[in-house]
């Protein structure tokens, strides 16, 4: 373990992981944020916003992340002139969050939508019964029982936006598999202990996050 | 597929409702029209629909000498990788479930380990890393094919083992029952089952492992992304339009995808009754997306 004895060395790998925490924390904000708004246009009553819905989860769920985020650096910054920051690192770190939340969104608003398939007719009926408009309905009613049936499928979304999040590397950020790279290619006679502390690293914080999701989904799930 | 409840979450329309849903719609078409010309003129601010960045695209140069050969490969390591990651799925499903702790346990590591590392580091280290171990140069198609399949694969045993342990336990006790060995029962009458009702989760899983292939890109492996967006973005300098046209393949390959499971499953549907899916599952139930069956272009929740 020669090579994390150095200090420069330990500091790539401190930031690159900083890069992913952050990229995961924003990416989810803005993921869950416009996923359920997607969710809640794809069952609405107007049926444009429904035909948005259902084109932007189409387009960006069959989208491969790699050519999104490409898209979000060499078409909306080089081409198009969309700079979120002047600093290079802020900037491509803006544009990776762009582009990973409206892929993630996507993936959202299913999760979402099929949760408000988990609940019983008789809710929605009962609260139109009562005089509730659409927005009340999924607002008051639906979305709560929604979400806590969508604990677990947003989990697997969220760990998967986390180890996406690397992604963002093709576009010049220092994240922790670019990280990985270069330490690999720095030191080629300790290559397997560098594999192991970066994909360790990933491991031991998303396998017991997956195990958190699952209790979660287990105490928040409505008994019926 | 949801019809039944989504229009369940609203009166049907009256001739109030209707009025407002029609300026409701007109409103929101106009805003839709709004931003849909906002795009426009901004690509056109920076001229972006000019002739010379869109006309490659008609000349059959640019697709015989990029976009097809950069299709190709995509498809053949996609294709590879599906075939080798369904059996990775099922061999370590089957790991899972064994009787024997001594295989077990490590089936279960090395499951859970592959599907908590990033693709992306995993293809690095194959394609950077092990050059460095066996002293041989890594082909990128290699490092692209096993990447996918060590981490598509581990998420594929875990819904087949969902898929195993929801087949209805009678169904192995009457396997029993007449003799057969616990290989036989798994191989006859346990996997055939799962794999069908599994059959939506499975498929959303091949079309991540499709989009997957544009990871080749970063570590140069000639594919679609590297082909038919960088090379012709830079030979023509219309990066913008090579990226539209390469998404608009990738959806159609990927549809084309889901719509084929579609069929496959009408077809099941006739042909037998698939095991209802959910409830079983063990401990980690989160590897179980939640899927609304019925599928068509939007069916499935694979694990992006």
């Amino acid at each position: 373990m020669d090579v994390f004895s150095d200090s420069a060395n330990i500091d790539t790998y401190v930031t690159g992981f900083l890069w992913i925490l952050k990229l995961t924390a924003a990416g989810a904000v803005g993921a869950l944020v416009l996923g359920v708004l997607l969710a809640g246009m794809r069952v609405s009553p107007v049926p444009v916003l429904r035909g948005v819905g259902t084109a932007w989860v189409n387009i960006f769920r069959n989208t491969p992340l790699t050519l999104i985020v490409f898209f979000c650096y060499f078409g909306l910054y080089s081409a198009l002139g969309f700079e979120l920051s002047d600093d290079i690192d802020t900037n491509n770190y803006w544009l990776g969050v762009v582009g990973l939340s409206v892929y993630t969104a996507a993936f959202v608003c299913e999760a979402i939508r099929s949760g408000i398939n988990t609940v019983p007719v008789g809710q929605a009926e009962a609260a139109r019964a009562i005089g509730m408009s659409f927005l009340q309905t999924l607002r008051i009613i639906i979305l709560p029982q929604a979400g806590r049936a969508v604990v677990a499928p947003l989990g697997s979304i969220f760990i998967a936006l986390a180890k996406n999040a690397t992604i963002v590397g093709t576009i010049g950020l220092m994240e922790s598999s670019s990280a990985m790279k270069e330490l690999i290619n720095a030191n080629g006679d300790a290559v397997i202990p560098i594999f192991l502390v970066f994909a360790g690293t990933f491991a031991v914080v998303l396998i017991p996050t997956g195990y958190l999701f699952g209790w979660l989904a287990n105490r928040l799930a409505v008994k019926r | 597929m949801s019809a039944n409840t989504d229009a369940v979450l609203y009166d049907h329309p009256g001739p109030r409702a209707k009025a407002r849903n029609l300026i409701l719609t007109i409103l929101f078409g106009i805003a839709l029209v709004a931003l849909l010309w906002w795009i426009y003129s901004k690509f056109d601010e920076k001229g972006q629909w000019a002739a010379p960045l869109w006309k490659p695209f008609l000349e059959g140069e640019t697709w015989t000498s990029y976009i097809l050969p950069g299709l190709w490969s995509t498809i053949k390591a996609a294709a590879v990788a599906m075939v080798l990651s369904l059996v990775f799925g099922i061999i370590f499903s089957v790991g899972r479930l064994s009787d024997h702790w001594w295989i077990r346990i490590p089936a279960g590591a090395i499951v859970e380990f592959f599907r908590a590392v990033p693709l992306l580091l995993m293809m690095f280290f194959i394609f950077f890393g092990i050059p460095f171990l066996t002293e041989q140069p890594m082909p990128p198609f290699w490092a692209v094919v096993i990447g996918l399949t060590l981490y598509n694969g581990s998420v594929l045993a875990e819904a087949f083992r969902a898929g195993i342990n929801s087949v209805p336990r009678g169904q192995s006790e009457a396997g029993y029952a007449i003799g057969m060995r616990k290989s036989l029962v798994m191989r006859e009458i346990l996997i055939p089952q799962a794999a069908r009702a599994m059959l939506p989760v499975i498929v959303s899983q091949l079309v991540v492992l499709v989009k997957d292939t544009a990871l080749g890109y970063i570590i140069g492996y000639t594919e679609l992304l590297q082909d038919g967006v960088n090379t012709v973005g830079a030979n023509f300098g219309n990066i913008v339009a090579a990226a539209l046209v390469a998404a608009v393949i990738y959806i159609a390959l990927n549809a084309s995808l889901t719509f084929f499971a579609g069929y496959l499953e009408r077809r099941s549907r006739r042909t037998g009754k698939a095991p209802r899916v959910g409830a079983a599952a063990g401990p980690t139930e989160e590897a179980t997306p939640v899927v609304a069956p019925g599928g068509g272009l939007s069916g499935g929740g694979g694990i992006a």
